[in-house]
């Protein structure tokens, strides 16, 4: 490694035998950077100033390491202007994303970012791109250096402050963006903060007491705090994500923020898997004092299956947006990719999971077992959900697990409706596709039978059914079939149906039925609202609860589902053991009643037809008279 | 050369216009709110029928020399006027089938959001996207 040339700035640095060219602006900041590290005119720059100035690169320790070794300087003992320009590039370069090697400081990079320490808060370093950037690193910089020197107290009154704009760095600053985004005054969510914010703190301070080593003094985000703390895995997914999000990702969600939006969830609705709905959701955001144009936008962007309510993704994407715009930056015009509920909800496993490492992160704890099962049965569900059969082992399967699982036994198939309802709903056909058949819908059972006839052959809904057990409601059908003959067409024989008497082994096919056309891909979503509506009302009887909820057809297929889910699951697990065999006999039963009841039907309605046909005779007979008397009493026509 | 509008039931005050181009605007806004009356008139005549999804498309509600317009009426009593160009012959009346059904839906979806009342002005991005989107499908 070879020393640039000593004193005065030099136009290239050499590095290992190659010559690294510096701009003319990279040159003048380098230059001032040195000056400050060393400001009696020395040849080399004081440890600890360099060692602030490192710090205030906001770069984990490992990476200032590394740089220190490239550059040369622990060779050498000293930061020469050589290492230090050197050092300056690299730090550009982790700080772009580069990996820290000579290589990559050979091309142009954007100058090097450091934060604003707290003696220097008018001196802004960076480009002014990064303008924004620098807004939310300053409060972050002035509390990290509150925070070396307030160990004892911890960082308790932190949370306490409103938060002003973030541009103001006084003591009693706002906490970071990162930490505590914005309290708009929801008071309670405060108490829960601190006791989560304060032992992390408590837990970064013995770092910080060694001394010594310039590890030790380089500044740790909690982040990275809590890296150092537990295994390596987390730092490594947490520099992408922590240098992401103050380089240039302010979309990204951390670990803190996340906390945050999930306790606020809670406190609107404590089932975690469940929905916020709109009215609440504006309630809560309104007190954000946004206006509501701007609410409005975000609530389209975070809404993305558009219905009306949030889910936990969305819900903290949609709370993130909110803080993002509080702080300054504009809205996207669509939805960045970190903040998508598929992104958020992967990737709250693994976070979680970590977490539970911390003591401070007990809290979380208890919500992150039914966030796992949750996800993890989203994906199995989500996997089966096409192929009907399987669903019906997933669920028998589910069932089981339930009682050997660990905790949230009757959770489990609420949240499984909810999947199956919410992973039905993320299909991206099923985005506009089911809605529409719902709001189009009418309550009427004459429309129902119109739009079973619509699709292509009602025969196949049997054939959906997997050849199960089937019946006819005889008396339903004349009456539709009266109805129908009047208004003029004759409607489709309604789907094959369980029969009345075997209702307990039927009840959970027909229920399975209803379940899987729930999950069927949305092309057929009107067939199915019709086939069970059709399903329900043939089984009046049997099925009282069921059809009261059929009735308002208008509401939304969650309540719908809820209870048949809930006696689907019950029932298979009253009968876990049923035998195929048996199954397969009573259905061929069930369907020979089926077939001869549809043969009756069918004379029933040959014989209405014909009787229909002799009116129609009799009227054009009548006719035809007429109009010969006609005929003969007009006087002679005219020409 | 072709103009789509929306208007809500009571007043029938308009909650969203857009015109693709955009000069002879005017000319596009008194075409849709005369054809609003020949809107009400289909409305008044369907009366009693239930509504279907398939009658809320009420067709070429008239056609002049340059223009046609169509109408199309959702369950709430909102109407959607669409006018094209009548030298457009490509369009097709399964096209403007969809393209109304893809106004409806958007538009359910603008309904969706608890920070909009109706009765407002559609100020939506995602809204303005789809419609243009598809007017310049069309012309």
């Amino acid at each position: 490694m070879e020393q640039g040339p000593a004193g005065g700035p030099a136009a290239a640095v050499a590095a290992a035998g190659v010559l690294v060219p510096l701009s003319e602006s990279e040159q003048q900041r380098y230059s001032e950077l040195f000056s400050r590290c060393c400001p009696p005119p020395e040849a080399a720059a004081g440890g600890s100033s360099v060692g602030e100035l490192f710090r205030a690169s906001q770069l984990p320790p490992d990476t200032l390491h590394q740089i220190t070794e490239v550059c040369g300087a622990k060779r050498v003992g000293y930061f020469g202007p050589a290492q230090f320009y050197i050092a300056l590039k690299l730090i550009a370069a982790a700080q772009s994303g580069f990996p820290v090697r000579i290589e990559s400081i050979k091309n142009e990079l954007p100058l090097p970012r450091f934060m604003a320490l707290k003696n220097d808060s008018e001196v802004r370093y960076g480009t002014p791109a990064e303008l924004h950037g620098v807004k939310f690193q300053t409060p972050h910089a002035t509390l990290e250096k509150n925070s070396y020197k307030r160990t004892d107290e911890g960082d308790k009154q932190e949370p306490k402050s409103p938060p002003m704009s973030p541009i103001c760095s006084p003591p009693a600053s706002p906490s970071t963006y990162q930490r505590i985004p914005l309290t708009y005054g929801y008071g309670k969510s405060r108490s829960g903060l601190e006791q989560q914010h304060g032992a992390p703190y408590e837990v970064r301070h013995p770092t910080h007491q060694q001394d010594g080593s310039s590890s030790g003094n380089y500044g740790a985000k909690p982040a990275l705090a809590c890296s150092t703390l537990s295994r390596s895995l987390s730092v490594e997914r947490e520099q992408p994500d922590s240098s992401a999000h103050y380089s240039d990702d302010p979309w990204r969600i951390t670990e803190e923020q996340r906390d945050y939006y999930v306790n606020q969830f809670k406190s609107l609705q404590p089932d975690l898997n469940s929905f916020i709905s709109g009215s609440v959701a504006k309630n809560f955001f309104t007190k954000s004092k946004l206006p509501i144009p701007e609410l409005s936008h975000i609530w389209e962007l975070s809404d993305v299956d558009c219905d009306g309510a949030l889910t936990l993704p969305e819900f903290c994407a949609a709370f993130h947006l909110v803080v993002a715009r509080k702080n300054g930056y504009q809205l996207p015009e669509t939805l960045p990719e970190t903040l998508l509920p598929d992104y958020l909800q992967a990737a709250s496993l693994k976070p979680l999971r970590e977490c539970a490492l911390f003591d401070s992160y007990s809290e979380p704890l208890p919500g992150s077992q039914p966030t796992r099962d949750f996800s993890r049965m989203e994906k199995t569900s989500a996997e089966e959900v096409s192929d009907n059969s399987a669903l019906i082992k997933d669920m028998s399967k589910d069932d089981k697990q339930a009682p050997k699982g660990s905790s949230a036994v009757k959770a489990i198939p609420k949240e499984f409706q909810h999947l199956t309802v919410k992973t039905a709903a993320q299909e991206p056909h099923a985005l506009k596709a089911r809605p529409r058949s719902r709001s189009y819908s009418s309550t009427s059972i004459e429309d129902a039978m119109k739009k079973g006839e619509e699709p292509p052959t009602p025969p196949p809904r049997p054939q959906k059914s997997h050849s199960r057990a089937s019946s006819l409601d005889l008396n339903k059908i004349f009456q539709q079939n009266t109805q129908a003959v009047r208004s003029g067409w004759l409607p489709p024989p309604p789907p094959a149906l369980p029969p009345r008497p075997s209702v307990s082994q039927t009840e959970q096919v027909s229920e399975v039925e209803l379940h899987a056309q729930m999950n069927r891909p949305p092309s057929q979503t009107e067939e199915n609202s019709s086939a069970k509506k059709e399903v329900v009302l043939a089984q009046p009887p049997s099925k009282p609860a069921r059809r009261k909820l059929r009735t308002e057809v208008q509401g939304l297929e969650t309540p719908e589902l809820s209870p048949t889910i809930n006696v689907t699951s019950s029932l298979p697990a009253a009968k876990s053991h049923l035998p195929v065999q048996k199954q397969s006999s009573k259905q061929k039963r069930a369907i020979q009643t089926a077939i001869r009841k549809n043969k009756e039907a069918n004379a029933v309605l040959a014989r209405l037809n014909s009787e229909l046909q002799q009116q129609l005779k009799e009227v054009h007979k009548e006719r035809i008279a007429l109009e010969t008397q006609l005929e003969q009493l007009r006087p002679v026509t005219v020409l | 050369m072709e103009t789509g509008i929306i208007c809500h039931r009571p007043q029938n005050y308009p909650l969203y216009i857009r015109s693709v181009p955009t000069e002879n605007e005017l000319k596009f806004h008194y075409t849709v709110h005369t054809s609003l009356d020949v809107v009400d008139e289909k409305i008044s005549a369907m009366g009693k029928a239930m509504v279907d999804q398939r009658e809320l498309y009420l067709g070429l509600l008239y056609p002049t020399e340059d223009y046609k317009v169509y109408g199309y009426v959702t369950n709430s009593k909102v109407k959607f006027v669409m006018v094209v160009d009548s030298s457009n012959t490509a369009l097709r009346d399964n096209e403007i089938r969809s393209m109304f059904r893809k106004l409806h839906n958007s538009y359910t979806d603008i309904m969706c959001n608890p920070f909009y009342n109706p009765g407002d002005r559609i100020h939506s991005r995602a809204f303005d996207n789809m419609v243009n989107s598809m007017m310049m499908q069309v012309c």
